[in-house]
């Protein structure tokens, strides 16, 4: 792999070199469980920036206007909203705990002044409103300005209520909620281009929603055999299509993808496409199918590609060729050695997502030590990063990291057997136009820019 | 206005000083913003009884403006608000001023809940009716636009709603400006906007002159139908119906027909079945002609078409198919072109298809008459009875009745017979009771004698169902029986059975006893009830059972009614003294409520109750003269339905003091 790039970053034809904007979340070494980051998703403007965490709370940033004044704070993201999306629960009837922790954020199209989001866990979608009020009602008939209550038989005039200005408030408030639809746990929510419906998917089934209604949804997929014995692969993630309203797809454990219709049935266990990469016999080992199991899918915003992650490489499909990806790109690679201890920690399992630059010309995914990677698809060119509070002096260079897959380490090489495993990007998310990404290290969220010159 | 009551008798009512009847009101404007919800629920829903009170010119420059900012509420508020705006004409000073309700609504008009939204364009809608031709357009009109270039597609979705209103009294100029927005809503970026716009076309259409429908409508029509999205597609063919019904025969054939013809053969399901859902307006819409020619031939098509959902649809439209054909060869049509179509959906795969069917099928022999019913569709309807779906079992028998008209029922009973028998037997506690239902149908189609041979006893197992939801329905049947074959075939069949569980040892039975007793005294009349019945249900006073005895009260009050008084006064009185002092507490209570409502029967009778100077705790029963004796009594622990009288006293007070009560919460 090509992994001698030079210092430079892909995204655009020309390298771009990415410095440290912001950091958010406490310094402190000691993380409490409840502050990990879960997901990070960028709206449609690029404007709000949420997140999730395992508390079940969610952070909703305000990127700041431009001020001419100080150039250099272009762009900031600060709060502009937090509120507890979940709570913890107990399924009696199953005697099953509910964690809070947010599985995935979704934005809906902005329809007015406020901004609509769906959150869920592993049970329950919700739809969240976040809106802004800045003015109050002033004046009562039965009481005095401070409060006091007045005579009842002194009231000689009616006052109507007078709205004044007040400073701005952001409300986030519940607006429906989507339970008991999931016997097993969400990994993916989906809103669909036609902005009425979306789609949630767990391990076996995938349902389809109407926004406005919660007490209905209609299944589409179910994968679940008559006998559980007979289980063989779980549904990791789906995605509806960004344009086209009836187009889907989902991803296995197997390294597969399905795309469906909806047009062509009402349920749609049967496929339309089915994308599979051939299994190279050479490489078969005990991990083969454990580390092809894909981990997240997302189309390009054009919809003419879709890209998948599974644990080594990130791969992009064109919609049009099922037999195989028209790219492939390794994450980290040197780790195939490892694959031993990674299985006896657990990492072997990690979720890794990966995402889209606006234009579709460069892909971003996690990896560990707090590494992420960057691929240009026009150059050919990758780069591995490091989201560190060490850099996090403003407008500070992002330098490439490289890690030594073996043998003779050089200068600025990090061995592969001093990477921080407990240390893993699993979310980034990229500013639908601009260069700005945000990468979710434990319980930090990174902002990164690219160098204005 | 319930609310005007208080001040408002006139406008500028609200000057008189230390009125005290302007507290309500002012009670009223405060709780606009009570933090509770219902409050202020309450006092939106009497918003007009504030504007009355404060006079047209201050709910224009005061009222009006606060309300307009005032869209943060809950969703039931927005909806309360924009329905009572639409009624507010009045309030405001009349039809000069209407549009002073324009801004309120125009903001609720965008806001993102669909109910919401729809309340004030509906409220909207309204107004515009007020409004003169002048006003029209210097204030609606201009609203509309507003809203249809707005932003967020909210604001432009609600637009769609509002431009049929405004179009018929505008001016020329002002039409084509109208149309022109119409026509860029109908090529919106979004989604949503084209479907309210699509939703939408047909009723535009109606008020537009017949060239800008063809010129104009037919082309948004037609870039509908065939829009990327099919949740747009859809809507189109709702469209066509309106649009359909404007047209000439030659003008729908050039027209129309292409992009019909395209949506009944449409790539998604969705748009096809939206097709079949719509057959039979679509069939009116385009005449017969068009209908034999084209949708003859795509009906066919949908009743087999790949989806079930299509099917099944299609099918669930295949009896008003038929009785809308033109009766002059309706017969051979029927026959030769969809009766094939439908043998074949009586074996189809999907059990949703199949009960689609069976539920219409059976109105199919009116219109082929008697011949053809035997030939053809009683071979069918045997198939259908012996189909492995029990809904699709019911929905035959449940509509046996049009087959009896024309073949009478005869024909059927010897396949409708173990169908019966089946379905009564069934695991599923739903599809007894739905069979249960039907039996007074079958009863009294297949006649005493049928019935006395092969489905009394059916009818009587199910009195001793294990499902308490089974037991009752089979108790109001029996009633319904008794209804149409009468009493002296209630006492010789149905009555001794009864009577005998009086008897049996379970204590659940025993109650099927007095309730099949509730239900049918009053069918059977006094005689039976007194000498047959009376002595049972006394009998069971003494029952060890609790639940058994207070059933006894409460039979006892329900069959009150039926009995002479001198059985009333002789048998029914001591009992229910008897079990007014019961060890039970429920059972002292039914005894209660049994001796007030006897004791009204017999007004003038003495019914003496010692100890009834007592004074009644609180919650206690109104008569609480009849309460029991017994001086250890703990009255304060009732049974859980006097808190029930409580809260129905209650109740009854806030009905009958809606403003009052504000006034004394507060003192």
């Amino acid at each position: 792999m090509a992994g001698a790039g030079g210092g430079g970053c892909p995204a655009g034809g020309n390298d771009l070199q990415w410095c440290f904007s912001q950091v958010k979340g406490a310094v402190d070494e000691d993380v409490a469980e409840a502050d990990i980051i879960s997901t990070v998703e960028f709206n449609y403007s690029g404007d709000l920036l949420a997140t999730g965490d395992k508390g079940g709370r969610v952070v909703i940033f305000q990127r700041e206007q431009e001020n001419k004044s100080r150039p250099h704070s272009r762009g900031e993201y600060n709060v502009y909203s937090t509120f507890q999306s979940h709570e913890p629960e107990f399924d009696y009837l199953k005697s099953l705990e509910i964690e809070e922790k947010i599985n995935k954020i979704r934005w809906l199209p902005q329809q007015n002044a406020a901004h609509f989001l769906l959150s869920t866990n592993d049970k329950t979608i919700k739809l969240w409103k976040i809106s802004e009020r800045d003015k109050r009602a002033e004046g009562y008939n039965l009481k005095d300005e401070d409060g006091r209550l007045r005579d009842p038989f002194r009231i000689t005039a009616l006052r109507v209520p007078i709205l004044k200005p007040m400073d701005l408030m952001v409300e986030a408030s519940p607006r429906r909620i989507f339970a008991n639809a999931h016997t097993y746990h969400i990994n993916s929510i989906s809103v669909n281009s036609d902005h009425e419906t979306y789609l949630s998917a767990d391990d076996l089934r995938i349902n389809l929603w109407h926004l406005e209604i919660t007490d209905r949804s209609f299944n589409i997929v179910d994968i679940k055999p008559a006998n559980m014995e007979e289980l063989t692969e779980v549904i990791t993630a789906a995605e509806l299509h960004p344009l086209q309203c009836n187009v889907f797809v989902y991803s296995s454990s197997k390294g597969t993808v399905r795309l469906c219709d909806m047009r062509a049935s009402a349920l749609c266990d049967r496929h339309a496409k089915f994308f599979e990469e051939p299994e190279d016999p050479s490489s078969r080992s005990f991990f083969s199918e454990i580390i092809s199991s894909i981990s997240d899918v997302k189309f390009s915003h054009s919809g003419r590609y879709m890209m998948t992650r599974d644990y080594l490489s990130v791969k992009v499909w064109d919609l049009n060729m099922e037999s195989r990806p028209v790219e492939t790109h390794q994450v980290h690679e040197y780790l195939r050695g490892k694959l031993c201890s990674l299985y006896e920690n657990d990492c072997v399992f990690d979720k890794f997502e990966c995402c889209w630059n606006g234009p579709d010309s460069a892909i971003m995914t996690g990896s560990y030590n707090n590494f992420f990677r960057m691929f240009d698809r026009n150059t050919r060119r990758d780069v591995t990063l490091e989201a560190s509070r060490e850099s996090s002096r403003p407008r500070a260079s992002l330098k490439p990291r490289r890690v030594c897959p073996g043998g003779r380490r050089k200068k600025d090489e990090i061995s592969v057997d001093s990477l921080d495993f407990n240390k893993k990007i699993l979310h980034t998310a990229w500013h639908p136009a601009d260069n700005v990404i945000a990468v979710a290290a434990t319980n930090n969220l990174y902002i990164f820019q690219d160098k204005v010159n | 206005m319930a609310g005007a009551a208080g001040p408002g008798t006139g406008p500028g009512a609200a000057g008189g000083d230390g009125d005290d009847s302007l507290y309500p009101i002012a009670v009223l404007i405060d709780e606009l913003r009570n933090e509770d919800v219902q409050l202020r629920l309450n006092s939106i829903k009497k918003l007009s009884t504030i504007a009355l009170a404060l006079g047209v010119e201050r709910t224009r420059t005061e009222l009006l403006p606060f309300l307009t900012d005032t869209i943060y509420d809950e969703d039931e508020v927005l909806l309360a608000l924009a329905e009572q705006l639409g009624n507010f004409t009045g309030l405001v000073g009349g039809p000069d001023f209407a549009h002073c309700l324009l801004p309120p609504l125009e903001s609720l008009a965008t806001v993102e809940e669909t109910v919401v939204r729809d309340k004030a364009v509906e409220s909207l809608r309204q107004i515009s009716q007020e409004h003169t031709p002048v006003a029209l357009e210097a204030h609606f009109v201009p609203l509309v636009k507003r809203l249809a270039s707005g932003d967020w597609f909210t604001s432009r979705t609600s637009a769609c709603g509002l431009f049929s209103v405004c179009y018929p009294r505008a001016s020329n100029a002002v039409k084509a400006e109208i149309r022109q927005h119409f026509r860029s809503l109908c090529s919106d970026d979004t989604p949503m906007v084209r479907r309210a716009a699509a939703s939408k076309l047909g009723e535009f259409a109606k008020v537009l002159e017949l060239d800008s429908v063809k010129s104009e409508i037919v082309p948004l029509f037609t870039n509908l139908a065939s829009d990327e999205q099919d949740s747009v597609r859809l809507l189109a063919v709702e469209a066509c119906v309106s649009i359909a019904q404007l047209l000439s025969q030659d003008d729908l054939e050039v027209l129309v027909m292409p992009t019909l013809r395209q949506a009944a053969e449409d790539k998604s399901w969705r748009v096809r079945y939206m097709v079949a859902d719509k057959f039979s307006e679509l069939q009116k819409a385009v005449g017969p002609k068009i209908t034999l020619n084209d949708l003859i031939p795509a009906f066919q098509n949908l009743l087999k078409d790949c989806e079930a959902e299509v099917r099944a649809a299609a099918a669930h439209k295949v009896k008003e198919l038929c009785e809308n054909l033109p009766i002059e060869g309706r017969e051979t049509i029927i026959m030769n072109q969809v009766l094939p179509y439908i043998k074949e959906l009586v074996s189809d795969t999907n059990q949703h298809v199949k009960s689609a069917l069976a539920s219409v099928i059976m109105g199919l022999s009116t219109i082929l008459g008697k011949e053809n019913t035997i030939e053809h569709l009683l071979p069918l309807f045997l198939a259908q009875l012996k189909d492995e779906c029990p809904e699709v079992r019911l929905n035959i028998i449940s509509n046996l009745d049009c087959v009896n008209e024309v073949i009478g029922i005869r024909q059927l009973s010897q396949s409708l017979l173990p169908a019966i028998v089946e379905l009564a037997e069934d695991a599923k506690w739903r599809v007894r009771l739905a069979i249960i239902e039907y039996m007074p149908l079958l009863a009294g189609q297949l006649g005493v004698e049928f019935f006395d041979e092969k489905l009394n006893s059916l009818c009587m197992a199910w009195l001793v169902d294990h499902v308490y939801a089974i037991r009752e329905a089979a108790t109001n049947n029996l009633m319904k029986l008794v209804q149409k074959f009468g009493t002296e075939w209630a006492q010789n069949t149905i009555v001794p059975k009864v009577l005998v569980m009086a008897d049996d040892p379970n204590y659940l039975h025993r109650m099927t006893t007095l309730f099949c007793i509730n239900a049918l005294s009053e069918a059977c009349g006094q005689e039976i009830t007194t000498k047959q019945m009376l002595p049972i249900v006394l009998k069971m006073a003494g029952d060890q059972v609790a639940n058994v005895r207070f059933n006894v009260a409460k039979s006892l009050q329900k069959i009150g009614p039926i009995l002479d008084n001198d059985a009333l006064q002789v048998e029914v009185k001591p009992v229910l003294q008897k079990l007014g002092q019961d060890q039970d507490m429920d059972v002292k209570y039914f005894a209660q409520e049994a001796i007030s409502a006897v004791a009204q029967r017999l007004r003038k009778l003495d019914f003496p109750v010692k100890g009834s100077e007592e004074p009644s705790a609180p919650g206690a029963d109104k008569n609480h003269f009849l309460r029991p004796r017994g001086p250890g009594e703990d009255t304060g622990k009732g049974p859980a339905h006097q808190l029930h009288v409580n809260t129905r006293d209650t109740l009854a007070q806030l009905g009958t003091a809606e403003l009052v009560h504000f006034s004394r919460s507060r003192d």
